[in-house]
């Protein structure tokens, strides 16, 4: 009782078994995706994502800190002085070579992430021998421009994405 | 069962491996040569839906306890949470809760086949009991799992349901509170329920290794209840039995996926979405439809004692099937008066379900009790009557031989020699 | 054929039963049983959506009536402004959330400081606490409405009819106090006064606010907050759905073909 066109006929019965399988593993790929993506951040940390920070408030000289995914911000008004010295020490021979101009968008303001490059500790502000942090961890010593100068830190500190939305508000992030 | 076939490595690394640990034998000889009777029907199909339906529910609770808070000012709203904020959260968490439920349904299924066919009797025994030990691990563990969102049903299901303990004459109090880690359900008690919820799944997942284990000893029951003689009464596991079970799974899961996608809250109980409060009892206290069937038998005595015995007793009188069934002839397919008390048992246990939902009192008050007398009597009473009167229709020889046997029936205990369809097949 | 019937029949007859047992289960009230209007939704049925529009309008319901003592705490303004939903732009949102105040965190000596919200913020609370909620409000609660219609049987029908309700005339033999009359409320007596009046708010976007449009507006928005996901849902649905039936058909096919030679 078998039939024997369809059962003699390999690349028929092939196909069939073929394109099922390729379906079925397919599917059970795609299931795969959700159950990834929720390890992701959810909704209500990526509302956390980018924060506004009021900079009205703060004097010349003065520095404001605040969180942003979970690490401190330095948002630091310089005064002339410090900005001419950021300026003057390009040309010095720095670790990580870094052009003040480069790392700020406005002049009198400088955001850097406070952690350390080194082993990410928080530096201590209005310390060290450059005028600028100092991290009393191993001793790195960072400029008022956020460049390492002295010290095990590789590299500059961070600066994070961020913008003016206008002349009193940052957005980080 | 059939041993002709071995398992024999085909290439140098097969063969290496198999000399140190026989994963590829294990795996041929248990899930792609493993002889299997031709002719199972769909009901056959439910282990390994069940299968499926147990690593889902494991794969997405391990998912959700990455976001939920096992702590009573909290998880509500980490379940909110979930639901609202996390990539796909309702997803899982739909196909969580709606995946309890197919579990259940499912698992009702696959019983209620091992009741008809006889699936219980010897040689199966120690298979139905592990079976029973299953259910009654996944009755615990959904019932705590249903405690987690810490929704008014949740909390007062706990609630009535652990008061139960106390009824227990002398040590009932104290044993209470030590399930309770305080003197009310509270958050000691959401946090071990959750840890307990996380754990029994994987003793779950144990025993049925043990089950699967068991069930490959003695060889697959069939639709006819007659042992496998030969290899002509058996086919291969793969590749026919691996592809009907996943078109039934497929079936099945679109079902599910209706559940979870277009109606993914109606096998659930509104109040479940308001946040639990010890100081509101709400208006109907009900549990999930799975449960609902036993807690019509616990409402239908009058005596707390009494209706706690029966509720646990309506499970405890499975372990002893093979012992109240004891009829040689396996099937309800050749059982003609078995079948009709069969089908009277499926109609009572369907109304049992309905009926714990109502308020146990007037005409359900009485269909209930009408409902538990005829459970257990099915088993206490009817089954040993039947096993000693009842004379069967007329059965083939064999899976394979359509022709009729016509040697009379032993009716228990006679010794004048074995029918073919006791033969304990080799 | 027959293939397909045991195994579908099993299990959509069992679906079928459970659905129907479910679907005739309405929780009478002692007394008064009113069946729900069913003014028809644009949400339900398989491929519903929600009515921008329309939530839109129920969200100035909500903040602009029921918000002074019905807190929604599981909502956020960003819900707003996500797809899904009313579908605000982020700078109305931010807006709306700008005239609210909340206290975060303390400054040098120790006192509150307070801000104003953001899109990242929930929902203002009214009260401080469910004790003073109850206090205010002649010792009933008004309940947290972010999943109200999934709190209750057929809840956007229920209330979509209990809002109306108020319009209804008491029997005069009933006597209920201080509460208001309601024949949708189980028991038939409501703590809450009756809410909407025509007029009782003018719609941005200059549609009469009649007391149907604003139960119905309302209602819409709350059926959201409820669910925020729903459409994601069913359109997910639809294309998993879809897969697994070209899926069975296929599978269908092979479990035949292999079968073919067994007897």
């Amino acid at each position: 009782m078998t039939d024997t066109n369809d059962n003699n006929d390999p690349s028929r019965r092939d196909f069939l078994y073929i394109t099922t399988a390729v379906f079925g593993a397919t599917g059970a790929a795609s299931v795969a995706w959700p159950l990834i993506d929720q390890l992701n951040p959810s909704a209500s940390v990526s509302a956390l994502s980018s924060i506004e920070a009021d900079i009205s408030s703060i004097p010349e000289g003065g520095s404001l800190k605040v969180a942003w995914r979970g690490k401190p911000i330095f948002i630091r008004r310089r005064t002339k002085e410090e900005i001419e010295m950021a300026e003057k020490e390009d040309s010095v021979d720095l670790p990580h070579p870094e052009k003040d101009l480069d790392r700020v968008k406005n002049k009198e303001w400088l955001v850097v992430v406070g952690v350390c490059t080194h082993l990410g500790c928080i530096p201590i502000a209005d310390s060290g021998d450059f005028g600028g942090w100092f991290c009393p961890c191993h001793g790195s010593h960072y400029d008022i421009s956020g460049r390492i100068r002295k010290g095990p830190a590789p590299t500059n500190l961070e600066i994070p994405p961020y913008e003016f939305v206008n002349e009193n508000i940052i957005k980080i992030g | 069962m059939n041993h002709d076939y071995q398992y024999t490595p085909k290439n140098g690394f097969s063969k290496w491996l198999d000399k140190r640990l026989p994963l590829m034998r294990f795996a041929d000889e248990n899930l792609l040569s493993f002889p299997t009777p031709k002719n199972l029907n769909y009901f056959y199909t439910f282990g390994f839906i069940l299968t499926m339906c147990l690593v889902t529910q494991i794969i997405t609770g391990i998912v959700l306890a990455m976001h939920y808070v096992p702590n009573t000012s909290l998880a509500f709203d980490s379940i909110e949470h979930i639901m609202r904020d996390v990539n796909y959260g309702w997803l899982i968490r739909y196909t969580h809760s709606n995946g309890a439920s197919m579990f259940f349904l499912a698992v009702f299924i696959h019983m209620f086949r091992g009741l008809y066919y006889g699936s219980y009797k010897e040689p199966r025994e120690i298979i139905w009991i592990l079976g029973v030990v299953i259910f009654l691990l996944m009755i615990i563990t959904g019932f705590m799992g249903y405690v987690l969102p810490w929704g008014q049903m949740s909390f007062w299901g706990a609630t009535v349901i652990t008061n139960l303990v106390a009824t227990i004459p002398v040590v009932g109090e104290p044993v209470l509170t030590l399930l309770l880690g305080g003197y009310s359900v509270d958050n000691p008690t959401l946090n071990r329920f959750f840890s307990l919820h996380y754990l029994l799944p994987f003793v779950i997942f144990g025993v049925v290794i043990l089950h699967i284990w068991a069930l490959h000893v003695t060889g697959n029951n069939n639709p006819t209840g007659i042992e496998v003689k030969d290899s002509k009464d058996t086919i291969s596991f793969h590749p026919y039995y691996t592809v009907k079970d996943l078109f039934a799974y497929v079936v099945f899961l679109i079902m599910f996926c209706y559940f979870i996608f277009y109606n993914p809250n109606i096998l659930g109980h509104p109040d479940n979405y308001i946040e639990a409060d010890p100081m509101l009892t709400p208006a109907h206290i009900v549990p999930e439809w799975y449960l609902l069937p036993f807690y019509a038998i616990l409402r239908a005595v009058p005596d707390k004692l009494m209706g706690v015995l029966l509720m646990f007793g309506s499970i405890i009188v499975l372990f002893f099937l093979p012992w109240l069934d004891t009829m040689k002839v396996k099937s309800a397919r050749y059982r003609p008066l078995y079948k009709i008390f069969f089908l009277l048992f499926v109609i009572f246990c369907l109304l049992l379900g309905y009926l714990g939902a109502k308020p146990p009192e007037g005409i359900y008050l009485f269909l209930s009790r009408v409902s538990t007398i005829y459970y257990f009597a099915f088993f206490l009473v009817i089954m040993p009557i039947l096993s000693r009167i009842e004379k069967p229709s007329p059965m083939p020889i064999g899976i394979s031989n359509p022709a009729i046997n016509n040697e009379v029936f032993d009716s228990g205990g006679g010794t004048t020699g074995t029918p073919s369809y006791a033969m304990d097949s080799k | 054929m027959n293939i397909f019937k045991n195994i579908i029949k099993n299990n959509f007859f069992i679906l079928f039963v459970i659905i129907s047992v479910f679907n005739t289960d309405v929780d009478a009230a002692e007394g008064i049983a009113l069946k729900n209007l069913k003014p028809g939704f644009s949400f339900e049925g398989p491929f519903g959506k929600f009515d921008k529009d329309s939530l839109k309008r129920g969200y100035q319901v909500y903040s602009e009536v029921c918000s002074s003592c019905h807190g929604m705490k599981q909502l956020s303004f960003r819900n707003l402004s996500q797809p899904g939903g009313p579908e605000f732009s982020v700078e109305k949102v931010k807006a709306l959330a700008s005239g609210y105040s909340i206290v975060d965190g303390t400054d040098e000596y120790g006192d509150p400081i307070e801000r104003s919200m953001l899109l990242s913020d929930y929902f203002p609370k009214p009260f401080g606490s469910k004790d003073e909620a109850k206090a205010a409000n002649n010792g009933a609660y008004p309940p947290d409405l972010s999943l109200i219609v999934k709190a209750r049987v057929d809840g956007y029908n229920y209330l979509y009819s209990l809002l109306k309700g108020y319009e209804e005339e008491m029997p005069d033999d009933l006597d209920i106090g201080d509460l208001s009359y309601n024949p949708w409320y189980p028991g038939g007596a409501i703590a809450m006064y009756q809410p909407l009046y025509d007029e009782s708010i003018e719609y941005e976007d200059g549609t009469p606010a009649t007391i149907d449009q604003m139960s119905y507006d309302v209602t819409n928005f709350l059926a959201w907050a409820a669910e925020p996901t729903m459409e994601e849902r069913k359109r997910l649905g639809f294309v998993v759905i879809g897969f697994l039936v070209v899926f069975l058909i296929l599978m269908y096919l092979s479990v035949n073909r292999l079968f073919r030679d067994v007897h």
